[in-house]
């Protein structure tokens, strides 16, 4: 047999990779939206990633709690929480480990446990959360934090907390790398954009086939092609912000700064992407953003419906020379409202063409 | 790894238990003691194990955000729960949102029902019901199906009971996956109204910011009436499956079985209506398209929402709290002078008190709310929500819209033409018992009627715009010291938000979501939750032997509630056995090799 003389393109045959564990642990303090926000995803849709529908996935076994066949007894037939303990045990290697919710602190009392996920055999108590992931982070090809819970805290780490949470990097450490050499993979949102996570997955997939390089993240751990622009970048109400036009109800079609929305200074791309198949979103569609994919979420955006400080010089600076550019656009519009005067009816074409007869 | 062990009481029961429970939300652990040789399930306690704090973070913080936090505290209905705080909110703040507006938030708020209900039906609860899992627990009743024409096949194109069955088996079934994108064109509706799922960004105390046009309400009846299609397939395909069960096993009836003891308080307020005042809550509530009720052995008890609210008591005893006893207490009369209860939620103080789990003890993050009734704590359950809401509904009588009707023993759906399927009327009777296949049954219904409701706003809502009214959001002020509740039906039943403001910002706040009441565990009488007491009632059918015994019983019974958190239930199966067999996975965990 000759030489391959074509490069591979794309992934390597799905039969050459092993099958790829998802274990997913949903009991961070979370509301589980994160989860049900991915069966919203249709870029790709669950269902075609984990059948494998897309060139070059490999075989992946998902261990989700929210829509598991599984659901046997502890210790009996067909148990979900197994697959954790194999996790541990390393009898399922490769494992993507997906954490939902905020990381409670678990050391600042005396005994209980703020969240816990399955039971310990030898004592009857629940497992912690934190426990899990000590457990099985140093053994997983990646660490995923889903939402912004387990990405930097979120609502549940909100000032006045009783439970300590944090995100998963304040936890493991942001420099903390996965065997594979990659670092924790922050996915935020509250919750996700379903597409964004799904495609996350999909890349991070690719990855382990060796088809993608390193997933690009920027300093905050976020893929930099979802994160990298701001919400105000991809809002289609931006248009009004320059000709200085601002809602002063809810209900106005026009900029929504002066009410509360922090766009110009997130990092999103909802308005951009909308919420699902294009449709909703945020600012876009009349709901001002409240920063949700943000480290400072939500302490540094409260009282949400206040314009943020930042708001009131920009907005005076563009009220000032937008009425200027509205003046001069609306008469330039005025003219282009005009069909030229050739356009009508006669014995005479006016065109510019002369006719040979 | 854990075992499945005798009990340690000498009963020759069997410890077991299923946590975390899969196909549900959040955590939930189950634990129970079967009796293998009774077939029946002894002993059931019920524990959550996570717990956030969001009335203990809330505190001071400005009463305007509210919904936006209080949204997050569930993940497949914050948007209930975002609806429910701006009813509090408007009532804290004495403004009423314009028509428009509200009508917005109840197609937001139907388009939730049957986004919800039909993921949970078919691709969570329809497993429990699906070739596969019947082939693994009983094999006898999958024969049986393949045998038995399905009585609607005509209506809904599957020949057998089995095909029925076939279609509901994870990702390979035809019925799993295109329930799957019913699930997102239903929630595409949800977010033309309310900006996004779960968590919505348009929603603001005084109405919407949705902009109210034209193209707004032809995008969300397009897909409106292709629901109502599928909905005249799905109703009597569930009919079928559900009835088959009682003939092929007969005392079915009894799983998940309990007392009649239902609570609904009633959903989507008619604007005519509702100013959202405390002292007309009593009669605006009873104008909701959703009547509120309390049922008691099949009686409605009371459809007042004044009453409802004084009779809430939050009760501990099995949770881990220390109890406010003796603490200032916010709210000593409601707005129309009448006693204010100590153990009522705007009254409440949570102190976590977090310590280990034990089962004769304190086992649980979840509290014990009860409704008072002057007598009795009552432990009312929701039966997942679509229960509780077609009784009280039929029992009053009193909703009339056309496409549904009230009529005091049953409510009537009259669903119009669609493009395939000809003008088609349902009927949910009130059924003999509750149970978990009631429980099930009432959950495809109530789609439909959320379809139908959702058809009479959109008429209502298109007219405003038609008009010109297309304001859709009222301003207001927020008052120094102030007082409001919400009540709302979540999409697995009763919620409430009941809130105190003092010096402009949040002095109380404790949100009353329908899985505290479900889910919730033994309280200071004594007296079991709702799963636990539902649980404890269940007679064993599955035809496996302890050691490859899945307990689907048990789970369809927990399940037919339609649980928002993390539940275990220990069994005891006697015997002492440890179980070590590998099984092959199944569904999502092996489809990919």
């Amino acid at each position: 047999m000759t030489e391959a003389t074509t490069k591979t393109v794309g992934a390597a045959p799905a039969d050459e990779t092993p099958t790829i564990h998802i274990l997913w642990i949903n009991a961070g303090l979370s509301c589980d939206g994160d989860s049900v926000a991915l069966t919203a995803a249709m870029q790709p849709s669950i269902e075609e990633i984990v059948l494998g529908a897309l060139p070059g996935l490999p075989k992946i076994a998902v261990h989700w709690p929210l829509i598991d066949f599984e659901c046997g007894p502890v210790g009996g037939a067909d148990t979900f929480i197994e697959w954790f303990f194999k996790g541990e045990r390393g009898e399922i290697d490769p494992f993507v480990l997906v954490v939902e919710g905020s990381i409670p602190n678990e050391a600042i009392k005396p005994e209980g446990y703020w969240c816990g996920f399955g039971d310990n055999p030898e004592t009857g108590q629940p497992i912690t959360t934190s426990e899990w992931i000590d457990r099985l982070a140093p053994k997983a090809l990646a660490v995923v934090a889903i939402g912004t819970c387990a990405t930097y805290g979120g609502i549940h780490a909100m000032a006045g907390n009783p439970t300590g949470a944090m995100g998963l990097p304040d936890y493991l450490g942001w420099d903390w790398k996965s065997q594979a050499g990659i670092p924790i993979v922050c996915v935020p949102g509250c919750p996700i954009q379903p597409d964004n996570f799904s495609e996350t997955l999909t890349y991070l997939l690719y990855q382990a086939t060796g088809a993608a390089p390193m997933i690009p993240l920027d300093d905050k751990l976020r893929p930099t092609w979802l994160f990298g622009a701001t919400v105000h970048e991809g809002c289609d109400r931006a248009g009004y912000y320059e000709q200085g036009e601002f809602a002063l109800s809810y209900d106005s079609p026009k900029c929504l700064v002066k009410l509360g929305c922090w766009g110009p200074v997130v990092k999103c791309n909802v308005p951009k992407r909308g919420w699902m198949n294009g449709i909703g979103g945020c600012p876009n569609v009349g709901g001002i953003c409240i920063a949700c994919t943000m480290p400072g979420f939500p302490d540094k955006f409260m009282p949400f419906m206040d314009e943020p400080p930042g708001a009131k010089l920009s907005s005076t600076a563009s009220g000032a020379y937008g009425a200027v550019v509205r003046k001069l656009r609306s008469i330039t519009a005025k003219t282009l409202d005009q069909e030229p005067k050739w356009r009508r009816t006669g014995e005479k074409i006016t065109t510019g063409y002369r006719p040979p007869w | 790894m854990a075992r499945t062990k005798a009990a340690g009481d000498g009963s020759g029961l069997v410890e077991m238990a299923w946590d975390p429970i899969t196909r549900i939300v959040g955590s939930l652990g189950i634990h129970t003691k079967i009796d293998f040789k009774q077939k029946r399930v002894a002993e059931c306690y019920s524990t959550s194990s996570v717990f956030r704090g969001y009335s203990v973070f809330m505190r001071g913080k400005d009463p305007r955000d509210a919904h936006f936090i209080t949204s997050r505290i569930c993940g497949i209905c914050g948007d209930n729960h975002a609806t429910c705080s701006v009813y509090a909110q408007n009532m804290a703040y004495g403004v009423k949102p314009p028509h428009l507006g509200e009508w917005i938030i109840n197609l937001g708020e139907s388009a939730e029902y049957m986004f919800d209900h039909n993921i949970f039906q078919e691709n969570l609860v329809g497993v429990d019901y699906c070739e596969k899992m019947v082939k693994e627990t009983n094999p006898g009743v999958l024969e049986l199906a393949e045998r038995t024409e399905a009585p609607h096949a005509a209506e809904h194109g599957y020949r057998t009971i089995a095909d029925i069955m076939r279609s509901l088996n994870p990702l390979e079934g035809e019925f799993y996956r295109e329930a799957l994108q019913v699930s997102r064109y239903t929630r595409e509706m949800f977010c033309l109204m309310e900006g996004r799922h779960v968590h919505p960004s348009t929603l603001y105390p005084g109405g919407v910011g949705t902009i109210a046009s034209v193209q707004l309400f032809t995008d969300y009846l397009s897909r409106l009436m292709r629901y109502v299609e599928f909905m005249k397939r799905v109703v009597p395909l569930h009919d079928d499956l559900f009835d088959f069960f009682y003939e092929a096993l007969p005392g079915y009836e009894e799983v998940g079985r309990r007392r009649v003891l239902l609570g609904c308080w009633g959903a989507l307020n008619d604007p005519e209506y509702c100013d959202f005042t405390y002292a007309n809550m009593s009669d605006w509530g009873r104008r909701m398209f959703v009547t509120p009720g309390v049922i008691v052995d099949g009686k409605l008890v009371t459809n007042d929402l004044t009453d409802i609210n004084l009779g809430i008591r939050i009760l501990l005893g099995s949770s881990y709290y220390e109890d406010w006893q003796g603490q200032e207490q916010f709210v000593t009369h409601d707005p129309l002078g009448n006693p204010v209860d100590p153990r009522h939620p705007w009254n409440q103080h949570t102190i976590p008190a977090p310590q280990k789990r034990n089962f004769d003890d304190k086992y649980s993050w979840v509290m014990s709310p009860r409704w008072f009734d002057g007598k009795d704590h009552l432990a009312l359950d929701t039966g997942g929500g679509p229960i509780a809401r077609l009784w009280s509904t039929a029992l009053s009588g009193l909703v009339d819209i056309g496409y549904v009707k009230a009529t005091g023993h049953s409510v009537v759906i009259n669903l119009p033409r669609t493009m395939t399927k000809p003008e088609t009327s349902f009927e949910w009777k009130i059924p003999k018992w509750s149970n978990a296949l009631e429980r099930n049954r009432a959950r495809t219904y109530f789609q439909a009627y959320a379809a139908a409701v959702a058809l009479h706003c959109a008429e209502k809502g298109l007219e405003e715009v038609r008009a010109g009214r297309t304001q859709t959001w009222e301003k207001f002020e927020v008052p120094d010291e102030g007082l409001g509740v919400g009540f709302t039906e979540a999409v697995r039943g009763v919620l409430s938000h009941h809130m105190v403001i003092r010096d402009g910002k949040i002095a109380n706040y404790h949100p009353y979501p329908p899985t505290p009441w479900n889910a919730s565990t033994r309280d200071t009488f004594g007296t079991p939750g709702p799963y636990e007491d539902a649980v404890q009632n269940t007679p064993i059918f599955e035809e496996n032997t302890p050691e490859n015994f899945k307990g689907i019983d048990i789970m369809r019974a927990v399940r037919s509630f339609d649980p928002c958190l993390p539940c275990g239930v220990h069994m005891y199966v006697g015997g002492g056995k440890t179980v070590k067999s590998m099984h092959v996975p199944t569904g999502l965990s092996g489809l990919g090799g």
